[in-house]
């Protein structure tokens, strides 16, 4: 599914609060259709990096590139690029006072300027496409952690991006949610949608990352397929951590 | 009916007259207090630091003048600088102005209640920051603050009898002057305290259903 086409190119993006630099000059390419997993311990800017790439951080400086146009310094037009680039957050983030359905619609109306025909049949399909089908009048106080991270993930997708950014989307769910989650994303990866994902769960990261990227101290360190991780020389630090997560 | 020393049948038309006052100076200035509070409140909370002191500035002076004399100063003060308006735009315009205030703060602690994960929710699907506060925010912010909205709305029902006090015959200045004329204080006073009560009344039953009708499951349980 992956193409040479670079979709997004993130340069030498640094970012600091106060005393403490978040990032120390961060880059990669992205491939329409890869799906790319940093990992790495805790407080290494691994969240705050997929925040810059929308702009919800603004970086101190370095650039984004989506499909060839800067989207960094993009002054109001950066609500274009955010329609291009979905995310989902740990905690869902979900419109409290809408249904479902009102939670996918909602920018649909908006912001893509749709009527409420054409935006109720795009929701109901996207709700359709995370197994929600049976929730679209529910509230997201009446859903499950698995069920309001699907939710969100079909907010997201109603938007059709061109990427998108997941920040532990399974880091507040116990196991059993984080495996429809992650079933939904998987099928994603499948069908061609570029995904960066920042997230703990390794099993998860090495059987659907195009490409693992280790970030240590606002760095990344280390990166490659995730077949060389248990041999490669590239990948040291990275079986370091592993291991400490086998323990 | 003998122990009363007026005629009913003229008091019921002064009551009548004043009551149709009470009512135009509260559905006048109850909806543009709740605009003139949200536009305060989203001022504070999200304005650059100019607009924000600009709105905090409103909120402190407007919540710092007694109402009485805010009225004083717009009815009969203003003239003296050009600027004159009738005595019920005068009171209109103080209770706008008072009410927006106070309706501000409880608007303000509703929408500082919101998760800023709702904002950032609603920027990374495109929304601008106004499509935000309106879609998102303001939606769920006017929910938390519905009790203290109301309260203020009550509290504008009763303070309206302010506005005799700068010549607005409204029900009590009314029943005041037919007090007056055949000395029945007590019983016109205490007629006039039951029609606020039934207001007040009302306007409870009103928001109670209100509150009812948009609550949604879950929300605000946190």
């Amino acid at each position: 599914m992956m193409t040479d086409e670079i979709i997004l190119r993130v340069e030498d993006i640094h970012k600091r609060y106060g005393e403490n630099e978040v990032l120390k000059g961060v880059s990669f390419d992205v491939q329409r259709g890869e799906t790319k997993v940093f990992i790495g311990p805790s407080g290494t800017g691994k969240s705050t990096l997929l925040r810059c790439i929308n702009q919800l951080t603004v970086p101190d400086s370095g650039y984004i590139w989506l499909n060839g146009e800067e989207v960094t310094h993009a002054g109001p037009r950066i609500n274009q690029y955010r329609q291009k680039i979905g995310m989902v957050f740990q905690n869902f983030n979900l419109f409290d006072h809408l249904t479902a359905l009102g939670n996918v619609e909602i920018a649909l109306l908006r912001v893509k300027k749709m009527n409420r025909q054409e935006a109720r049949k795009k929701a109901l399909m996207e709700l359709e496409q995370v197994g929600l089908s049976d929730k679209v009048n529910s509230y997201p106080a009446e859903l499950s952690g698995g069920q309001a991270q699907r939710l969100s993930i079909a907010r997201a997708l109603a938007m059709d991006p061109e990427v998108i950014l997941f920040d532990e989307p399974t880091s507040s769910l116990d196991p059993e949610l984080t495996r429809e989650v992650l079933e939904v994303m998987r099928r994603l990866a499948r069908n061609g949608m570029t995904m960066l994902i920042v997230t703990h769960e390794m099993g998860f990261a090495l059987s659907v990352a195009n490409e693992i990227l280790f970030m240590e101290h606002g760095l990344i360190v280390e990166k490659g397929p995730p077949s060389e991780i248990p041999t490669s020389q590239n990948f040291t630090r990275t079986r370091q951590f592993l291991g400490s997560f086998q323990d | 009916m003998t122990m009363l020393n007026f005629d009913f049948e003229l008091l019921l038309p002064v009551l009548y007259q004043g009551a149709l006052v009470t009512f135009g100076l509260i559905l006048v200035s109850a909806p543009f207090g709740f605009l003139n509070g949200i536009l305060i409140a989203v001022g504070r909370v999200y304005g650059n630091r100019f607009i924000s002191t600009l709105c905090h500035g409103y909120v402190l002076f407007f919540k710092g003048c007694p109402l009485l004399l805010l009225l004083f100063i717009i009815y009969f003060g203003l003239p003296s600088i050009g600027i004159t308006f009738t005595a019920f735009t005068s009171a209109v315009i103080g209770f706008i102005l008072c009410n927006g205030a106070y309706n501000s703060e409880y608007l303000r602690g509703g929408i500082q209640s919101i998760p800023s994960g709702q904002m950032t929710a609603a920027l990374s699907l495109g929304m601008s920051r106004n499509q935000a506060i309106r879609n998102v925010i303001l939606p769920q912010a006017l929910r938390r603050s519905l009790p203290g909205l109301s309260n203020e709305f009550i509290y504008l029902i009763k303070y309206s009898s302010l506005a005799y006090m700068i010549t607005v015959v409204e029900i009590t200045g009314a029943g005041k002057t037919f007090a007056t004329k055949y000395f029945a204080f007590f019983e016109i006073f205490i007629l006039i305290g039951l029609f606020y009560l039934g207001l007040v009344t009302i306007a409870g039953y009103v928001i109670g259903r209100v509150e009812k009708r948009i609550a949604i499951p879950g929300f605000g349980r946190k």
